[in-house]
């Protein structure tokens, strides 16, 4: 370790200001800060500091999503050899998931982390850890077969346009990761719904047996069934969906999966259990209006498997607690979550030209988040106005 | 009594090297100090020449743009050096001790007998007044003005704080004193606030002509600003006066006798002290023989105050500060640490339920170094502010304000309620390392000049 720490000393002149290689220096600072916390200390009144720091928080972030990428690549494999009606064993579909998914992490995580060092050089900044968490979302919210390509682009899309322009990571409005999953969907929608999209070789065709389908629950449901089947046509269950043996985007279809990153972000405290809590709760609240009001079978649905389904609980775990793009208030935090999951259930089922209601939810969401914070603050102003006028009678 | 009010939200810092409850005469030093720096907005204008002799409550130097606030020399001998800091601004001015003590003389007396300006003048003419500062701002109070209340809280909270309690138990007399001269400088109550931790302590709590509160609860609810919060909040013009007790003696002492008493007692504390207890001395005094056969070996920091609000000073040529009773020492966290963000965690303090340290040991005693832990970042994390600060404040809408320098949103979101030290435990726990203290003392800045000049 202390050989390394000589190594780095002993290369690092030439980053400096003045020295060859100085353009490069974000990108040496962001591996040597990865390799070891820097030496700098405080200089102001405060002499201490917690130890936590961004990167900590972040790759807590990232740890919460490991279970829901595992279970997707576990996932990919088995419905991938389901559609080919080859019985392979559990290693051969994880074996497969790998294959798929992994070229999709490199991809995500070359382009938006040579932009985010790109601009951080510019700026002269350290680079932020953002988009770590960003680069480990984009794959899980994107359909397995989406050609490599289109997520370079959406990337790109997703750190320029929804990060960059606007100051980088902590500026941004929009949740970058789900910025380059609307893009795709809006730019690419042959590549981004129906049904052939979700299950690994199923736009190819090869070897496929006949007649198997690979419609979502939430396809089949905008086509007013509730009787719910896999590609073999054999009926899902409602633990099946819990479970997540669906088609769905890579990381959405286990919400046990997503519970256990859940459950990690709420007890290192670094997910809003606000937000998750009341996302849960407005998706709940809007599917019993639409039992009450149901005039269709998909109104009908039972509330509580609407949680299970689609994007909801990935959305209302990983995305919109996105302390940058979420309300930053506490009470505003309540608003916000409960909102995104009345939103997101009404645009489920009342615009069946739009399934995946959750993104679109929590997109809109982030940009009134600002405005219902500014309530929530301009409520306390009101206070401390109100209490000078009690004084000064 | 008034019930005890407790506080919720906050943090107590654990650190090791607590002062031990022994009092230890310090030798003399040789140098006395007052640090123009000490106070917000003080230009200062030195009053006597170089070498010239003083004695203790002579005036060194007055601020210049309120002439009659003066400040005096805690010792008698001569005025040995003009020290200048950045920019050639003053950053103290040292007088020589003769060992002698002779003193100054100011009229003394029964302060309830006096009239307000006579109880100004000499509380001016003694250098006592700067000891009085006025929230907002938290600068000098100004002589003509007659606040809403004055406030005094009688207990720290900070790291490795001391015990005013003992501190303070065998002054009370003078205390009084001390309270019944404020009680003269304003029209409203003078709040004495006692730490409602410990109801079983007696100090202070006979002090007559005083609305005496307790407060319960973790960091900061020792901080005076949090207290005036609960019992008497700063509206937009309005004024609280805030006084520390060991100057509240100082001023009882003044009127008691005649005289200008400097002497104080400070905590010598941290993990880097041999042995930490608590030492009689004099205001200003130079650090250095405090700190004698007292520093570990290492790299260390000394701090004159404590660690959430406190000044490097050489441990060589450095001298306490005016308002501090308390003396830290911590090592300098100037290494590198290997993958040091991902390691569990089990000796590193964090508020952030992601170190091991707050599962498994939640009432360690740390011994915390001043390495910054990270690299400084846009805002990210939210609601990390609030869980520390027990006022009805939005600290971070507040910082933003300031930072893009929108004076009437500071003034609407409670600026005038804040000092730094209120706010440094949000500096400590932000993930994004920010310097809140610093931007908030910008915006205190930035609205003193606004509404001021």
């Amino acid at each position: 370790m202390s050989a390394l720490r000589r190594f780095v000393d002993k290369i690092k002149p030439p980053f400096e200001k003045g020295g060859k290689l100085h353009i490069f220096l974000a990108g040496f600072e962001a591996v040597e800060t990865f390799l070891f916390v820097p030496n700098k200390v405080t200089t102001g009144k405060v002499h201490i500091k917690d130890a936590n720091d961004m990167k900590r928080s972040l790759i807590i972030v990232m740890i919460a999503m490991v279970p829901a990428l595992l279970f997707g690549i576990w996932n990919t494999g088995f419905l991938h050899f389901q559609a080919l009606g080859v019985d392979a064993g559990f290693w051969r579909m994880v074996g497969f998931g790998i294959l798929k998914i992994l070229p999709l992490y490199i991809v995500s995580y070359v382009v938006g982390l040579g932009i985010e060092i790109g601009f951080a050089q510019w700026r002269h900044e350290e680079v932020a850890e953002g988009y770590f968490v960003t680069g480990f979302l984009i794959p899980l919210v994107m359909p397995v077969d989406v050609p490599l390509w289109m997520v370079a682009v959406a990337t790109v899309f997703a750190v320029v346009i929804g990060k960059e322009v606007f100051g980088g990571t902590g500026m941004n409005i929009l949740n970058p990761a789900l910025v380059a999953r609307a893009f795709l969907f809006f730019a690419y929608p042959g590549s981004m719904s129906g049904d052939k999209v979700w299950i690994a070789g199923l736009a190819d065709g090869t070897g496929v047996i006949d007649g198997y389908s690979g419609a979502t629950i939430l396809g089949q449901a905008a086509q007013n069934t509730t009787h719910f089947v896999n590609g073999l046509g054999e009926s899902f269950t409602p633990m099946d969906m819990f479970l997540g043996f669906i088609p769905g985007s890579i990381g959405e279809t286990s919400t046990l999966a997503i519970l256990i990153g859940a459950a990690i972000l709420i007890l290192t405290g670094v997910g809003s259990w606000k937000i998750i809590f009341s996302v849960f709760a407005g998706g709940a609240v809007m599917g019993l209006i639409l039992n009450l009001f149901a005039v269709n079978d998909f109104m009908a649905l039972p509330f509580w498997q609407h949680l299970l389904l689609g994007g909801f609980a990935f959305g209302a775990v990983f995305m919109a607690t996105d302390p940058v793009s979420a309300a930053q208030t506490e009470r505003g935090k309540w608003i916000y979550g409960f909102l995104i999951g009345i939103m997101a259930i009404l645009i489920r089922v009342l615009n069946p030209a739009y399934p995946e209601g959750v993104m679109l939810a929590i997109l809109l969401m982030n940009v009134f988040a600002p405005l219902i914070d500014h309530y929530v603050v301009e409520a306390n102003i009101k206070k401390r106005l109100k209490r000078a006028k009690v004084i000064a009678n | 009594m008034a019930e005890v009010i407790k506080i919720k939200k906050g943090l107590d810092i654990k650190m090791k090297g607590q002062a031990e409850k022994i009092y230890v005469k310090a030798p003399r030093a040789k140098t006395y100090a007052i640090k123009p720096p000490d106070w917000h907005g003080l230009t200062p204008k030195i009053i006597p020449k170089l070498c010239d002799e003083v004695k203790v409550g002579t005036p060194i130097f007055f601020d210049k743009y309120n002439p009659e606030v003066k400040f005096c020399s805690p010792v008698s001998g001569i005025l040995s050096s003009i020290n200048r800091g950045e920019r050639r601004r003053i950053v103290e001015v040292v007088v020589e001790d003769d060992g002698k003590d002779t003193h100054e003389t100011f009229p003394h007396g029964d302060p309830e007998g006096m009239k307000r300006e006579q109880i100004v003048e000499n509380l001016l003419s003694s250098g006592l007044w700067p000891a009085i500062r006025r929230r907002p701002y938290t600068v000098i109070a100004k002589t003509g003005e007659v606040p809403k209340s004055i406030f005094i809280s009688a207990f720290d909270t900070s790291p490795l704080a001391p015990d005013f309690d003992f501190l303070l138990k065998d002054s009370e007399e003078d205390f009084q004193w001390g309270v019944n001269v404020l009680k003269q400088l304003t029209e409203g109550k003078v709040y004495l606030n006692l730490d409602g931790r410990f109801p079983s302590v007696r100090t202070l709590s006979g002090i007559k002509g005083v609305e005496i509160n307790r407060f319960k609860g973790p960091h900061p609810a020792g901080n005076v600003g949090i207290q005036i919060s609960r019992l008497d909040p700063i509206n937009k013009g309005e004024v609280v006066w805030v006084v520390q007790p060991q100057d509240v003696v100082a001023i009882g002492r003044l009127f008691k006798t005649g005289k200008y008493d400097p002497s104080m007692i400070v905590a010598l504390t941290g993990s880097r002290v041999n042995k930490p207890q608590y030492y009689k001395v004099i205001r200003g005094a130079s650090v250095s023989t405090i700190l004698e056969n007292q520093l570990k070996e290492g790299d260390n920091r000394v701090i004159s105050g404590n660690v959430l609000n406190g000044r490097t000073i050489n441990p060589e040529t450095g001298y306490i500060g005016f308002f501090d009773s308390q003396i830290t020492v911590i090592p300098e966290g100037n290494y590198y640490e290997f993958f040091g963000w991902i390691k569990p965690g089990l000796k590193k303090l964090s508020v952030s339920r992601s170190f091991a340290s707050t599962w498994l040991t939640p009432n360690r005693e740390f011994d915390l170094d001043t390495n910054f832990h990270g690299g400084q970042r846009a805002f990210v994390m939210t609601g990390e502010y609030e869980k520390v600060l027990p006022m009805d404040i939005y600290p971070v809408q507040l910082l933003k304000a300031i930072l893009v320098n929108d004076i009437d949103k500071m003034e609407q979101l409670g600026i005038y309620e804040l000092d730094e030290e209120d706010l440094a435990l949000c500096e400590f726990v932000c993930t994004s390392k920010t310097p809140v203290t610093k931007i908030l003392r910008d915006g205190l800045r930035a609205m003193r000049k606004e509404m001021e000049e």
